[in-house]
């Protein structure tokens, strides 16, 4: 059995006219809910995810068997309640779990797409799954929110479709990806593609594929997203098994054995290609330049009540750059509220156990759920 | 809920923009939303108090007056609030100037450092005075630049700034403050309530 069969899906009728200029249509989207959809249809909130997440928010992932990766937000009695809130999560296009992207077959030369994958941006992701809300026959969403990437597609959506959100939650991310962010992103790409696995992409119609690329890339990756505090404290230079430096290239270090655990693992859930094509996204992401250089046009129709949450020790996505997005907000005069939360976990915070975090969450929803 | 919050409230019309600096835990948001209908906005420092708000379904953004007003434009408020914070500031004269560019007009309440018992504490005792508005020993205190409401009054007329209406709180007494009696509420009042307005 294909460890995609488990995976909900819709096909996708309507055209597309994508960033880059080709239009694709009958495509899938693949999603997966939690929770139940009331009759006022008033309690469904749409969930993006990040670079290398997936549909599956909650509970446990079919496909990994492991826990949803926002299972600390997300579930029956947590923050985001699916006692109370219907949570709709789709895997981006351009992503590996369901969705169209490298991976999906051709239907003219039955081989898989790889490179022949069109460059997709966030806006094109954001304007695929759209037609979710059409077909669970949702005029307006309760919420949308989303960390990291999942943060840029709420300031995209709500850009798009002023109209079709009651609140938005952008978490730890930035309205315009920076020098860095690019440079960081281009340091994996370039890592899988120097693997010689990687055959300008086409790995995916052969033997083999680029796991060492794509494991190093999601090693550099992996630095990026915790604070050097963080780090410190739970691995300085703690050694690996072993009493003594052993003057050779093994892995020493903690740090260096933890690292080289993450790039193993991610290999088994995650394709390569995806992985190009997700930062490429991220990297073509400017906001602030689809709106001709100020951002505050892109809020001026919006009737959302926003929560921007940032965390202190977050370098990837500092306070500074979601501060720009409150400061837009407010020179559009749109409902905003802004918090930075205290956490040394770095930008990969708002994935994990951070109960201020949980907690501004939770009392914004319920707040909120009451009085809109 | 505070006397000063109730005059406060008092002087906003309903169906306003109001921008509440320092709000706190948002007790007066609140009021001003549920009485007043105001649309309103929170500027608070403290995560605990911005915790409060957002539970409370306020909008609050957390940060600093001194840094953070800047991020408003030009008159985006009708009513800016600021109660009880200004002389904690560091420039307070730029935290004024900020306020009445992002709003048409301010409410500033200050602890009357002019009040008799205040001056009779640092006259007798000789040492800062503490009491229910000023609770802090001088080492702790946030308050950096104490004044009293003829300094305010004199501040106001050299900026160009109009005083619209200004009340005097002792107890739970409300007055108004003019000219005639300045010298007289100045001793008298612990709180100074101010409607200001650029000329």
């Amino acid at each position: 059995m294909n460890k995609l069969d488990k995976v909900k899906t819709i096909i996708i009728e309507k055209p597309l006219k994508l960033d880059c200029g080709k239009t694709i249509s009958k495509f899938p989207l693949a999603y997966e809910t939690y929770g139940k959809l009331n009759e006022k249809k008033d309690n469904a909130i749409l969930a993006f995810h990040a670079l290398t997440g997936d549909q599956f928010v909650a509970g446990i992932n079919p496909v990994t068997k492991k826990n949803g990766w926002w299972s600390y937000l997300v579930g029956p009695g947590k923050a985001v309640d699916t006692n109370k809130f219907f949570v709709i999560c789709a895997n981006v296009i351009g992503g590996c779990i369901g969705s169209y992207g490298p991976n999906t077959l051709d239907p003219v030369t039955k081989k898989k797409l790889a490179t022949d994958f069109p460059v997709i941006t966030i806006n094109d992701m954001v304007n695929a799954q759209i037609h979710l809300l059409d077909f669970f026959k949702i005029d307006k969403l309760f919420s949308v929110m989303g960390g990291s990437m999942g943060g840029m597609q709420v300031l995209q959506f709500v850009a798009n479709f002023p109209n079709r959100a009651k609140t938005a939650i952008p978490i730890a991310c930035t309205a315009s990806h920076s020098a860095q962010n690019i440079a960081l992103n281009e340091l994996g790409r370039q890592a899988i593609m120097a693997d010689t696995n990687w055959k300008k992409g086409d790995y995916l119609n052969s033997e083999g594929s680029p796991d060492k690329g794509l494991s190093v890339a999601r090693m550099a990756a992996h630095i990026t997203y915790l604070s050097k505090k963080g780090l410190q404290e739970k691995f300085g230079r703690k050694l690996q098994e072993r009493d003594d430096l052993k003057f050779s290239f093994d892995a020493d270090f903690q740090i260096e054995s933890y690292l080289r655990h993450q790039g193993s693992v991610f290999v088994d859930r995650f394709d390569a290609n995806s992985y190009l094509y997700i930062t490429r996204a991220m990297d073509y992401f400017d906001l602030t330049k689809q709106y001709n250089g100020n951002l505050s046009n892109a809020f001026k129709d919006s009737k959302a009540k926003f929560l921007i949450i940032s965390f202190t020790s977050d370098w990837l996505y500092p306070t500074s750059e979601n501060k720009e997005i409150v400061i837009a907000l407010n020179a559009a005069g749109a409902n905003v509220g802004f918090i930075e939360i205290n956490s040394d976990k770095g930008h990969d915070s708002f994935l994990l156990d951070v109960p201020e975090f949980l907690k501004s969450i939770k009392n914004f929803l319920d707040a909120n759920y009451k009085i809109l | 809920m505070k006397k000063e919050f109730q005059i406060i409230s008092d002087l906003i019309k309903n169906n306003t923009r109001v921008l509440d600096v320092g709000c706190g835990d948002g007790i007066l948001m609140k009021h001003l939303k549920e009485n007043k209908k105001v649309d309103s906005r929170g500027l608070e420092i403290s995560k605990k108090n911005v915790q409060i708000c957002i539970s409370k379904g306020l909008s609050v953004i957390e940060g600093d007056a001194e840094t953070d007003l800047k991020q408003f434009p030009d008159l985006s408020f009708e009513y800016a609030i600021l109660g009880q914070t200004l002389q904690a500031f560091y420039n307070p004269e730029k935290v004024l100037d900020d306020l009445l560019r992002v709003s048409k007009r301010a409410i500033i309440t200050i602890p009357n450092f002019g009040y008799w018992k205040v001056r009779i504490h640092l006259l007798l005792k000789g040492t800062m005075p503490v009491n229910k508005h000023l609770p802090n020993e001088w080492y702790n205190t946030p308050n950096l630049h104490m004044c009293t409401i003829k300094d305010f009054f004199d501040f106001c007329s050299r900026k160009n700034i109009n005083l619209f209406r200004s009340i005097a709180l002792h107890e739970e007494n409300v007055s108004e403050i003019n000219k005639k009696n300045l010298s007289f509420k100045n001793f008298f009042s612990e709180l100074g309530i101010f409607l200001v307005e650029k000329k």
